[in-house]
């Protein structure tokens, strides 16, 4: 099992939650983050104090997936989120050693 | 808004109005009409401190700052209105006797003379002195701005009780209540030097004595709530009306004009601030929008019931870019934390209208001068009289700030500061998300 982080641009929320609902993912968990990359901050201003914004609004969405469907979520978030320009986010994958659904006491990939 | 009409139109317009307005100049019966138009504005005025002024400023300051600025305006809306009952109105609008040239007196203590029957020009006094409280009121509203975010609750009431008594009483009673400026034929229709002058100059003691917030100009200040600040802006405007028409004191041509004057004015210094922004940052802002207005309506105030429409197109434009330089002038390059920018857009909209009127009372529409009086000579009347409000309004503030500094201290610790005040001073806070 391997556990999929992906840090999205807000606004590309929504198409990413039905990219990955047609692959059949059953469930997400999304997190309103901030951060900085590449894209770094930006300026506002207001009457003439000039703000430099370091930390952006981002979107982190969380699925724990079995091992052999990870390349096709991947292709579903990446289809999604991109957008072309500087500033579209990343994503993470890591080993997930245990999934347990918490009413059945399943585990495991049945769990997922 | 003399409070004597006929010795203003007496020494300022005596043949056009005259004319015009006979009934409007001499009459010392109840008008009906005129009585329902102030009634009306005083409404309007007060509804520019509460909520409108509230919601602007309070938009405009970091979220765990927001209820102590809502408090301010609403304190100082109740403070300056029982200061106003107990003598304060007689200060500003009595009979000074042999002092009268500088201020009242203390014949309207408890508002005494003031019955049903009183009369002041063709209106009730009660309708009188209480539209003239909403003016009272809100003054040092504005100066609100330039201290907020440190300024301890207990200071600001001190300072806004004494200021009014010493400050703004006198400089309305030498403009409008029979004062050397009023003799010297200054026009300030509704408030340039009396107001935002005024305001403008005790703002910028204010953020001088005070000095900076903590982390001026290194850290982030950002307004928490912009759309409150752009209905706050919105309520200034419609508010305004009563301000400058309603200064008229009377349902006549004069408050007709004013009223367009007045949105003129606001929608020239709106256009232009944006315009300004947008040449030198590249993006028009909403802040820019707003607050260019609130520049025309400020500029416009003294003029507004002398000038045409015409003039108030250049006065409300040079009032979006006048002060929209000014305000980056005093932040980026004086460093002086005026927070929300009293001094650049109200005391800098102030002095530029007050000498502008001189100068379009007599042409492009305008009322017309006095018999004899020139456009140079009225403009130096003018500047006497922004001066004598600045250099008095200026050195009286910062008495006071000291005072109160010495007695009980103007600001709060550096810890509470970066707490807020909301939760310091108030045991509240503005959001529960």
């Amino acid at each position: 099992m391997k556990l999929i982080t992906a840090i999205i641009k807000p606004f590309k929320l929504d198409d990413v939650r039905v990219a990955l609902s047609e692959i059949g993912v059953q469930g997400i968990t999304v997190t309103e983050v901030k951060g900085f990359g590449r894209q770094k901050g930006h300026t506002e201003l207001y009457r003439g104090a000039e703000y430099v914004v370091d930390f952006l609004p981002k979107v982190k969405i969380e699925i724990g997936v079995p091992s052999d469907k990870v390349e096709t979520v991947i292709d579903a978030i990446t289809g999604a989120a991109n957008t072309g320009k500087i500033g579209d986010g990343k994503i993470f994958v890591t080993n997930l050693e245990q999934t347990i659904r918490i009413r059945t006491g399943e585990t495991g990939r049945d769990a997922l | 808004m003399s409070l004597a009409p006929s010795k203003r139109y007496g020494t300022v317009l005596p043949l056009a109005v005259a004319c015009l307005f006979p009934a409007a100049g001499y009459a010392d019966e109840l008008n009906a009409a005129d009585t329902a138009w102030i009634l009306t504005s005083t409404v309007l005025v007060l509804f520019m401190t509460i909520p409108g002024l509230a919601l602007f400023y309070g938009g405009l300051v970091r979220s765990k700052n927001v209820l102590s600025v809502l408090m301010q305006c609403f304190a100082i809306t109740c403070l300056v209105s029982i200061l106003w009952l107990v003598f304060v109105y007689g200060l500003a609008f009595g009979d000074g006797g042999s002092m009268n040239r500088w201020v009242g007196g203390f014949d309207q203590l408890m508002l005494a003379n003031i019955g049903r029957d009183s009369l002041r020009g063709t209106i009730p006094e009660s309708v009188f002195s209480m539209f003239q409280l909403t003016f009272a009121i809100i003054t040092p509203a504005l100066i609100v701005g330039a201290f907020a975010e440190r300024m301890k609750f207990s200071a600001m009431l001190w300072f806004s009780a004494l200021w009014l008594v010493l400050v703004y009483a006198p400089i309305t009673h030498w403009v409008w209540g029979g004062g050397w400026l009023q003799e010297m034929g200054l026009l300030d229709f509704a408030g340039g030097t009396v107001v935002h002058v005024n305001a403008g100059a005790a703002a910028l003691v204010a953020a001088l004595v005070l000095g900076p917030r903590k982390g001026f100009a290194t850290v982030a200040m950002p307004p928490h709530n912009m759309t409150m600040t752009v209905i706050g802006a919105a309520m200034l405007w419609v508010g305004w009306f009563g301000f400058n028409a309603g200064s008229a004191l009377a349902a006549n041509g004069d408050a007709g004009m004013a009223m367009l004057v007045t949105h003129i004015s606001a929608a020239a210094g709106s256009l232009a601030w944006m315009t300004m922004e947008w040449m030198r940052h590249g993006k028009p802002s909403v802040l820019g929008v707003v607050t260019g207005m609130v520049a025309g309506l400020g500029t416009i105030t003294p003029a507004s019931g002398f000038v045409g429409p015409v003039g108030a197109l250049i006065i409300g434009t040079s009032a979006g870019v006048i002060c929209y330089v000014c305000t980056s002038f005093i932040k980026n390059t004086l460093k002086v934390d005026d927070s929300l920018d009293v001094f650049p857009v109200h005391g800098i909209g102030g002095i530029l209208g007050t000498l502008l009127a001189g100068v379009f009372v007599g042409m492009l529409g305008g009322a017309g001068l006095a018999e004899g009086m020139t456009i140079g000579g009225q403009v130096r009347v003018q500047f006497i009289g922004v001066i004598a409000t600045f250099v008095y309004g200026g050195i009286l503030s910062w008495i006071i700030l000291k005072l109160v500094d010495a007695v009980i201290g103007l600001r709060v610790s550096s810890d509470q500061e970066t707490e807020g005040l909301d939760i310091v001073l108030h045991d509240e806070v503005g959001y529960n998300l």
